[in-house]
């Protein structure tokens, strides 16, 4: 029993490690051409930004908080860079930093805001989600195509690998965000202070953990997340356009979820986080490859998972919770 | 072990709350390998001592020094920092972190870039160790009973290098046989020289580990103890404010009792809720008050929230003017006739952002249902009437309930229930935190009541008044129900010794 | 005197007071914002326009007072609005049919039953969102973000990812018609606030419903069924949502699974805020909800009116949203306006010596 409960924690990441298996050996099976290194790697590729997004998300969701508008700053990041790059003609080299300082920026008066006014992280994130979307038309309500040397380059460059495969720069940004995201969430005090809010902010107050610093920092770390992956995004479709990235919100939210971090935050896992991006990215190839479902069957399989997450998780908590009625009912008592 | 010299000394310790003296002049000690209990009941101001002497409060005049160093503690870390640190009843420590970084988060042991994790559970384990506690530090702290979460806690205090060790209600949600490890800890850092102040209400524990109390009644000192030289009965009544002396000769002045001809309202059999309460049979007749006696965490309260359906039994079931009835809701506790002032006015009794005239009719209009609104006129006249039977003092009834005082919101819950017409009335400390004059009005509304036929259930902290008010008395302890007291038999000298457990 | 006291108090001041500046600024700046000229026996005007476009907004804002009064929050809306436009087109089908150059498209069900159940199957997404807020107790925000999510792909598996056309043009109506010189939608909305009124203020729900967001614990022991009610009130909201999304897809005669009351949740969430209601649940206004849809529609009509474009509305609710929030909390009070609020109150302390 005592070891169950210890691996309730991980249910979660094992149930989605392996539903990603059994749904790319169903793909091998039905499918010609599925089972190969290039489709596989195809899911990386097409899915890069959104591993970056859902990374800082994850953060955000490990605190307890929510992050509503990265799917807007992703748009304002790709429709800034446009801009910057083809209508200012300023230098990619100063456009990357200058986008990603803005990001963090964007994330840390969010922050600031829902920390020092006690406002609801749902609500001011959605309030940033409207701020940057309308930004993005009030620099341009057209689609602006990005035609900058480097950008191009970047794009279509390909970084071969054995058996004929290739990967994009744009994995190699998310696989690399992936392992500084391993690095700050487990060997870092400010990562450790994430989890133990996530766990009880009162008690990490009462430890003497600066919480409020904290909370900021993650919010900003989600900024800055965003802004990367606008960048990355803008080296994939090589455009701005205010209507990009509508709903990415939800699609990090939910492969967050489907990677083991509830929504009721303090646990959270980043290689979860990465098989929740790969399961919505494999029922996306499966549909593709079945030829007659249309790709809103995407969207409804991906919230099925959500729910059937949801309520394992719940089911999970509610457990520990019977544990836990004895000690508040007896505290109740005095 | 330096008897004159205390470690920690706190003089002259006065607290006011807007309103209340919540401390007035306390002094207290603390000697250096020791175990020392505080003990008073309700708003005695243990926790407020303990607030201030960690930070959480300011004190209004008083000086601490720990090792005849003055200090003055600005938050619970600056405290821990100074070596006085608190083990919470509620543990709080992060329950999804391992159990070695519980211990050290905040204080990492650090490789270069990174935290050192087997450094950290190495150290873990040694610390544990020292406590006697061999476990899986690389396990997360939920996997844990609550006893060894406080283990843990009490590890994490002592490596902050603790002088001073509170233990705040550590034992209110542990087992026999958890108290007893708690309890060989504890005797182990007394030998380690420590200095622990324990905070509970359970008499016997006191006897078991403590060397000397401290008690405090109603803000002030009322006398620090040798533990072996003062018998429980003593410290009952140092407690409840009542000499022995005084006692025995003070008798109960017997209201024609013809208990025999009473008719039972309602009798629950064998209920009980595993880890809540142990077993209980209980039978309230009409037209009685039935005081419900024992020390906080006695079991008083649960018994309360079965019977009103609040809390689900595990087992047991229960007879209403003869009829089995199922009450899995308060609704229907209340269709059965029932009414239940709750213990904790403010997170369940009031409903603060409501008119007085709305929380007045609540329950009546919830017993109705949504559809027979009860018109704004009618509403008016109950509100109206109950502001003037329990004389609620309040420039009208559409002001804020969260705009009166205690006392009043107290007498507006009242007023609510009444208003349904109750068979039984449970009272869970209906005057706590009120003053006199309403506390009195309070206890001769519930005698009327009773005389009317109204069966009344009655739990308080303060035998004065439950004596005054009752004709029968069952007497709770550790969860448990212990004894059933009648006729002569209630009173205080009895109460008392059964409370304390001695015959 | 007294009375004009107790309105700026009221809940329901700011919110009006803001929707008459908007206006102000538009008798202004706006030509003809004002006029209302009578065409076929109809009123056309800017205002009208305002009301006609604000209905979907103003229905769903109802439903989400209720959810947000008792402590809750339902974020499902525009998709249940999707969902229930998809429903309808679907069930109508058909195609355009020509007699004599008139439309005489057909139905492929009669339109009541057509109307019944769209409701339906809107009530019944409400009722899945209570079952998971009340009953498997999973928090608000989380619970309807499932149906969020689900919701667009299940409209667009209606419509199988068309854009369904409606030609039946009775069903036209609904959205567009006009019924003794005004859109037949604010009857609707009318009938729909009349209804929550009623309910709210002449039975006890509306007391319980305050109850329950201020303290649910004390509620429930007071024998209030919480949880039915709440399961109620969000089947409440999705059938006003339903209800929206037919206006919708009557008034742009078609079914659009994508774009149908995308954002909608924000902005009812920004309605409700807007006519004085605390997100904490607790009392709420159903006249300043409406306001509230009605400013934020009337902004939207002004920035078109100015020919600015009208994506720049997003900037303007974000801001507004913030500075909402910002007055709501009690630390930005207690920072900013800390010194203002104690001026203020010596003031009114000497106002109060003299009178």
């Amino acid at each position: 029993m005592k070891k169950l409960q210890s691996n309730l924690k991980y249910l979660g990441l094992f149930i989605t490690i392996f539903l990603f298996s059994i749904l790319f050996a169903v793909g091998s099976v039905m499918y010609d051409g599925f089972f190969s290194l290039q489709v596989l790697l195809n899911l990386l590729i097409d899915n890069a930004f959104l591993i970056i997004t859902s990374i800082g998300m994850t953060f955000v969701l490990i605190t307890g908080g929510i992050d509503l508008s990265v799917g807007a700053v992703v748009a304002l990041t790709c429709m800034l860079s446009a801009h910057l790059l083809e209508k200012v003609h300023m230098s990619p080299f100063l456009v990357i930093p200058l986008m990603l300082i803005m990001g963090s920026l964007f994330g840390f008066v969010m922050g600031y805001l829902i920390q020092s006014f006690k406002m609801q992280p749902f609500i001011v994130t959605l309030a940033g989600m409207f701020m940057a979307r309308g930004l993005c038309y009030v620099i341009s309500i057209d689609t602006i195509t990005i035609s900058d040397p480097l950008y191009q380059a970047i794009s279509q460059f390909r970084i071969p690998l054995p058996f004929d495969s290739f990967i994009s720069i744009g994995v190699v940004i998310a696989l690399v965000t992936l392992l500084a995201a391993l690095y700050l969430a487990n060997y870092t005090k400010f990562g450790r202070t994430v989890y133990a809010i996530g766990g009880s902010e009162q008690s990490a107050l009462l430890m003497g953990l600066p919480v409020a610093r904290t909370k900021i920092l993650v919010y900003t770390l989600s900024g800055f997340c965003s802004g990367l992956t606008g960048i990355v995004f803008s080296f994939y479709m090589l455009s701005g356009y205010g209507l990009h990235c509508i709903g990415l919100e939800m699609d990090a939210i939910a492969a967050a979820v489907i990677g083991g971090t509830p929504l009721t935050g303090g646990i959270g896992f980043m290689t979860g986080t990465l098989f929740g991006v790969l399961i919505q990215g494999v029922i996306q190839t499966l549909i593709m490859f079945q030829g007659t479902l249309s790709s809103w069957w995407t969207r409804i399989a991906v919230a099925f998972l959500l729910c059937v997450f949801i309520i394992l998780q719940r089911v999970i908590l509610s457990k520990k919770e019977s544990r836990k009625v004895l000690t508040n009912t007896a505290a109740k008592a005095s | 072990m330096n008897k004159t010299n205390p470690i920690l000394k706190m003089r002259n310790i006065t607290k006011t709350f807007p309103g209340v003296k919540a401390l007035s002049g306390v002094n207290f000690q603390l000697y250096a390998g020791e175990i020392h209990a505080l003990m008073g009941e309700n708003g005695a101001g243990k926790s407020t001592l303990i607030k201030v002497l960690t930070g959480v409060e300011k004190l209004n005049s008083g000086e601490i020094f720990l090792e005849d160093q003055a200090i003055l503690a600005r938050t619970p870390s600056h405290a821990q920092e100074l070596g006085i640190s608190t083990v919470y009843q509620e543990v709080n420590l992060c329950t999804n972190l391992s159990v070695a970084e519980n211990i050290f988060i905040g204080r990492e042991p650090m490789k270069p870039g990174r935290i050192d994790w087997n450094t950290m559970e190495k150290r873990a384990e040694e610390l544990l160790g020292r406590l006697n506690i061999r476990i899986d530090v690389t396990k997360t702290l939920d996997n844990y009973s609550v006893a060894i979460q406080q283990m843990v806690a009490i590890a994490r205090a002592l490596d902050v290098s603790a002088k001073v060790l509170i233990l705040d209600e550590p034992t209110a949600s542990l087992d026999a046989s958890e108290v007893e490890k708690l309890f060989t800890v504890m005797r182990q850092l007394k030998q380690e020289g420590l200095g622990i102040i324990f905070v509970t209400h359970f008499l016997e524990q006191v006897y078991e580990v403590c060397d000397r109390i401290t008690v405090l009644r109603n803000g002030a000192l009322v006398g620090e103890y040798i533990t072996a030289d003062l018998p429980r009965v003593q410290l009952v009544a140092k407690m409840i404010g009542k000499d022995l002396a005084e006692l025995s000769s003070c008798s109960k002045l017997d209201a024609a009792d013809d208990a025999g001809s009473k008719e039972v309202y309602i009798a629950a059999h064998n209920m009980q809720k595993q880890g809540t309460i142990y077993p209980f049979d209980l039978d309230i007749n009409k037209g009685e008050v039935l005081g419900l006696a024992g020390l906080l965490g006695s079991g008083r309260t649960e018994v309360a929230r079965i019977i009103f359906g609040i809390d689900k039994p595990d087992d047991g079931e229960m007879l209403i003017q003869g009829q089995k009835k199922k009450v899995a809701e308060p609704i229907e506790a209340m269709k059965a006739g029932m009414a239940f002032c709750p213990e904790n006015r403010k997170s369940e009794g009031i409903i603060a952002n409501l008119t007085i005239r709305e929380n007045i009719i609540l329950a009546l209009q919830a017993k109705m249902g949504w559809s027979k609104y009860i018109s704004r006129k009618k509403q008016q006249e109950f509100a109206e009437k109950y502001i003037k039977i329990l004389s609620i003092s309040t420039p009208s009834s559409e002001q804020l309930v969260k705009n009166l005082s205690g006392g009043n919101q107290q007498k507006v819950i009242l007023g609510r229930w009444l208003l349904t017409n109750p068979e039984l009335l449970i009272l869970d400390e209906p005057t706590r935190g009120i003053d006199v004059g309403t506390k009195a009005e309070i206890q001769k509304l519930i005698l009327e009541l009773a005389s009317d036929g109204m069966a009344v259930m009655f739990i308080s902290s303060e035998l004065d008044e439950m004596l005054r008010c009752c004709s029968r008395m069952a007497v709770m302890r550790d969860k448990k129900k212990i004894a059933e007291l009648a006729g002569n038999e209630v009173q205080e000298s009895i109460v008392m010794q059964t409370i304390a457990g001695v015959h | 005197m007294k009375k004009l006291k107790s309105f700026v108090g009221s809940r329901e001041f700011w919110p009006i007071l803001s929707l008459l500046l908007v206006l102000l600024f538009n008798f202004i700046f706006t030509k003809n914002f004002f006029v209302l000229e009578i065409k076929d026996g109809h009123l056309y005007g800017s205002l009208i326009d305002i009301l006609n476009r604000a209905a979907p907004l103003m229905l769903i804002s109802i439903g989400m007072t209720m959810v947000i009064a008792i402590k809750g929050i339902d974020i499902s809306v525009g998709s249940v609005m999707a969902i229930s436009g998809a429903v309808a087109a679907t069930l109508i089908g058909g195609s355009l049919e020509m007699v004599n150059g008139a439309n005489a498209s057909g139905t492929a069900m009669p339109l009541p039953l057509v109307i019944l159940i769209a409701l339906g199957v809107s009530a019944i997404l409400g009722m899945w969102n209570g079952i998971l807020v009340s009953r498997i107790e999973i928090q608000p925000v989380v619970a309807t973000l499932i149906l969020l999510t689900a919701g667009r792909g299940i409209a667009q598996l209606l419509t199988q990812g068309q854009i369904i056309t409606i030609y039946y043009t009775p069903y036209q109506y609904i959205g567009a018609g006009y019924l003794l010189g005004l859109p037949f939608s604010v009857y609707i909305v009318a009938a729909v606030f009349a209804l929550t009124m009623y309910l709210t203020r002449k039975t006890a729900l509306g007391l319980f419903i305050e109850s329950i967001g201020i303290n649910q614990v004390a509620s429930r022991f007071s024998g209030i069924k919480v949880k039915s009610i709440s399961f109620w009130i969000y089947a409440f909201c999705g059938v006003c949502a339903g209800l929206a999304g037919l206006i919708y897809s009557s008034n742009v005669k078609c079914a659009d699974g994508n774009n149908a009351g995308l954002f909608i949740e924000m902005d009812a969430i920004l309605a409700v805020a807007l006519g004085g209601n605390s997100l904490d649940g607790g009392r709420f206004s159903l006249i300043g909800s409406l306001i509230g849809a009605l400013f934020l529609q009337s902004i939207t009509t002004t920035i078109y009116a100015i020919g600015v474009p009208p994506e720049i509305t997003y900037v303007v609710k974000a801001v507004v949203v913030i500075v909402i929030c910002l007055i709501q909390s009690e630390e930005f009070r207690k920072a900013a306006l800390g010194k203002f609020a104690r001026n203020r109150r010596e003031l009114s302390e000497k106002a109060a010596v003299k009178s």
